[in-house]
């Protein structure tokens, strides 16, 4: 009797503290965790195993923590360009085929001028993917603003032909010599591929790129007037035009942003991951890092562990199949799930 | 607050589509998994009885460190020798990837102490953003010292790996860097004559086709799926003019390139869509050239809904299994006795570079310890035309016909082979074009 006594009143208070971010972020890892133990347990793996790979397999070895940072440095640009468009109020779907675009155009100045020198040919595809995705994007951000289509839709319907756009290239005019396989274009000339450190396909520039790129965006949602607009714009776009924000023009300038950074994510692809150009380019870190800004929101300082987190269960997952014969998609598991239960928790939190 | 009510479910939906768009390789891999359980089966059988050897030795420790054991007390023990493979396919497609995986399994019964692991359906659909640079390095972190790549496109992983690697023996199936002067010195290509299984099933689909309207299920366009698709045409066009007398001119050959060696929803044209198109403009035969096997599934369910159409899987011996009663035979790859004398090789330290593109055993094609190639013939073969099939055979064999004599000409006119040569293994590999007669695309 005591006991509920005690705990009835203890309910009240500590509300504050129950709501307190970090604690649900914990229950939401630990609803994830129990949620793929049953997953794991019901394929017949061994939990514990699998999470050891998944958590630390990504550090066990020099050549992994580099394929960890190549995979979490277009992950970082991606979720840094979305935490603008969230905050702005938006869900920007479109981003996979915004990466897309962006890989492509990096690939115009390689195809054009492949006699440049190769910094200066980088900084050229850089820019043009980064053009290229803001391209795509604003197309998004025109068919919101001007013609008032949702822009999830819009972004899922860019999303598909961008793909067609990338695989008629791949099949048709940028095929390889004297063949036509969907497994990509002809490979770029070892001279342009992003430098990497020793033996390991790590491109520093890579890493250093998304950090840049993520500092500044976090400078500007919360500390330039900018941002602060951009957020006004997100919690009531009509109230905030009121104010004197011009909205539409907010929504449209966080949707470009979101699609030059991934396109920078794109060039990243092109000429630091597979060098060459493939149809599925984008390899859906256009979509974990939606899953990415859906636990982090509007706030890129979160973005940096929580990319960094996802690239290290991908990677470390891919040692699944050989060390425990199960499939590495359980990583997969782990980071929707993830969401889920955060989005479970913030459901929770936000219930009076 | 509106449009916050709306958004929740499309982000429920998000959410859980992600999720299930990660849960959806288990089921579509569900036969996968048992071989894969067997092989990690088969990986931990050696753990197993050393974890009561070491048990003997110092009981108190090693007993919390069996599970690390597992991965670690081989290499100090028993020392298997580690071979391994990358697929591009699932081990269990039918195909060319169960005809390499058991090319593998063969070779590891035949070495005692030896250990083969590998990891399939490396490809961008399965396993997005990985490259095969990366499962290489994965297969040599538990210890393999020779690989296999297995797939066309893996030849500039497998030589970046190489490089990275030079205590590692690696072969590229169905590559040609060495003859490209590409490979570094670890690197050898291993192929077999699939030209004359092809000949022996373009042959096999004449003598047996009434409409003579002969298609070809592509898979992506390149040197080698040309070279397999004309040599095949060659085969039709010998036994349907040649064998059974009939004008040339009533033989039609028709490929379709779906655009990857199996379909990719989304990026390739759906093979059972292209098998059906073919059926419906009225082919009879359709030879299969993609390593799954939706060319005999889609004849079979045809022929059940009372059309006659045959079919002419590829790459796996018992690939007729799948609907014996439309199947005329199969054109097979025996990988086993190869890989065994590669790896027995790489092994002894005596692995010599070298581009490998071997001939049937022409004593016996179908010599399961001796013959890189066979052709299997199918039930729904005639008695009369096996016979003509295996005088066909005889006739490759002895040297007696060569198919590829010139006159030849591509599909633009430009001569291939001239009249009165023969090409040699070369000009054949790099066939540039498909034939003259041939209908569908070359991308020359």
């Amino acid at each position: 009797m005591t006991t509920s006594n005690q705990a009835a009143p203890a309910q009240k208070p500590p509300k504050a503290a129950i709501r307190s971010p970090l604690l649900f972020g914990a229950l939401a890892l630990v609803g994830a965790l129990i949620f793929t133990s049953i997953v794991l347990l019901s394929s017949g793996v061994p939990p514990l195993e699998a999470y050891r790979l998944i958590f630390l397999g990504a550090f066990s070895t020099p050549v992994r923590i580099s394929d960890m940072i190549m995979l979490a440095a277009p992950l970082m640009l991606c979720s840094a360009g979305l935490t603008l468009t969230f905050a702005a109020g938006l869900y920007n779907l479109g981003v996979e085929g915004q990466m897309i675009l962006g890989a492509v155009a990096a690939m115009i100045p390689l195809r054009l001028f492949p006699d440049l020198p190769p910094p200066l040919l980088w900084a050229l595809a850089f820019a043009c993917g980064a053009a290229g995705g803001a391209a795509w994007a604003t197309l998004a951000a025109w068919l919101r603003v001007g013609l008032r289509v949702n822009e999830i839709f819009a972004g899922l319907g860019l999303n598909f032909l961008a793909s067609g756009i990338a695989l008629y290239l791949v099949l048709g005019p940028w095929r390889r010599v004297g063949q036509a396989s969907s497994s990509g274009t002809e490979p770029l000339p070892n001279a342009l591929w992003l430098p990497t450190l020793d033996k390991l396909r790590l491109a520093p520039i890579a890493p250093i790129v998304a950090l840049i790129a993520l500092a500044i965006i976090w400078a500007a949602v919360t500390r330039t007037r900018w941002g602060l607009e951009l957020r006004a714009v997100g919690l009531n776009p009509q109230a905030a035009g009121r104010m004197g924000v011009p909205a539409a023009r907010r929504l449209a300038e966080s949707l470009a942003a979101c699609g030059a950074l991934a396109g920078l994510a794109g060039a990243i692809q092109i000429i630091g991951v597979f060098h060459q150009l493939i149809p599925s380019i984008s390899s859906g870190i256009g979509l974990l890092a939606l899953l990415v800004v859906l636990l982090v929101r509007a706030n890129p300082a979160w973005v940096l562990p929580v990319a960094a987190a996802f690239a290290v269960f991908t990677v470390g997952s891919v040692q699944l199949p050989l060390a425990l014969g199960t499939d590495s998609s359980i990583a997969g598991v782990l980071q929707g799930a993830l969401v889920l239960f955060a989005l479970l928790a913030r459901g929770l939190s936000a219930r009076k | 607050m509106k449009r916050a009510l709306t958004r929740w479910p499309a982000l429920l939906i998000l959410v859980l589509g992600a999720i299930l768009s990660a849960c959806g390789g288990a089921p579509a891999s569900t036969p996968t998994e048992s071989p894969a359980t067997e092989a990690t089966e088969s990986a931990e059988a050696p753990a197993a009885t050393e974890a009561p050897a070491a048990a003997t030795e110092a009981p108190a420790t090693e007993a919390t460190e069996a599970p690390v054991a597992a991965t670690e007390a081989p290499a100090t023990e028993a020392e298997p020798y580690i071979f391994g493979m990358v697929l591009v396919g699932p081990i269990n497609d039918g195909g060319w990837n169960q005809a390499q995986y058991e090319g593998m399994k063969y070779v590891e019964e035949r070495i005692p102490g030896s250990k083969f692991i590998y990891i399939d359906k490396v490809n961008p659909a399965d396993r997005p953003n990985v490259k095969v640079e990366q499962v290489i390095d994965e297969l040599i972190a538990q210890g393999a010292t020779f690989v296999v790549t297995n797939s066309a496109e893996f030849g500039d992983g497998t030589n970046i790996a190489a490089e990275a690697n030079p205590d590692v023996t690696f072969i590229h199936a169905s590559g040609d860097s060495v003859l490209a002067g590409k490979a570094p010195a670890n690197v050898g290509n291993i192929m077999g004559k699939m030209i004359y299984g092809k000949m022996m099933a373009g042959c096999a689909a004449a003598l047996q086709s009434e409409t003579g309207k002969i298609s070809y299920l592509g898979p992506l366009i390149d040197p080698e799926t040309r070279r397999l698709v004309n040599s095949a045409y060659l085969g039709a066009k010998y036994c349907w003019t040649d064998v059974l007398g009939k004008p040339a001119d009533q033989l039609s050959f028709k490929v379709t390139w779906i655009g990857f060696w199996f379909n990719i929803p989304g990026v390739t044209l759906d093979p059972t869509q292209v098998a059906n198109d073919f059926i419906n403009g009225g082919s009879d035969v359709i030879l299969s050239g993609i390593d799954t096997t939706e060319a005999i599934v889609e004849a079979n369910k045809a022929t059940q809904a009372g059309k006659k159409v045959y079919a002419i899987p590829y790459d796996y011996k018992a690939a007729c299994e799948q609907a014996p009663d439309v199947c005329l035979g199969v054109p097979y790859f025996n990988w086993g006795p190869t890989y065994l004398k590669a790896i027995s090789d790489a092994k002894a330290g005596t692995f010599q570079q070298s581009f490998d593109w071997i001939a049937p055993d022409w004593t016996n094609i179908n010599n399961p310890d001796t013959s890189i190639v066979g052709f299997e013939n199918g039930a729904a073969l005639s008695a009369d035309n096996a016979t003509k099939l295996d005088a066909f055979i005889a006739q490759l064999a002895d040297g007696s016909l060569n198919l590829y004599t010139g006159p030849l000409n591509y599909q633009d006119g430009t001569p291939f082979v001239a009249d009165g040569t023969t090409a040699d293994d070369k000009t054949i590999w790099y066939s540039e074009q498909l034939l003259e007669g041939v209908d569908g695309q070359s991308a020359p």
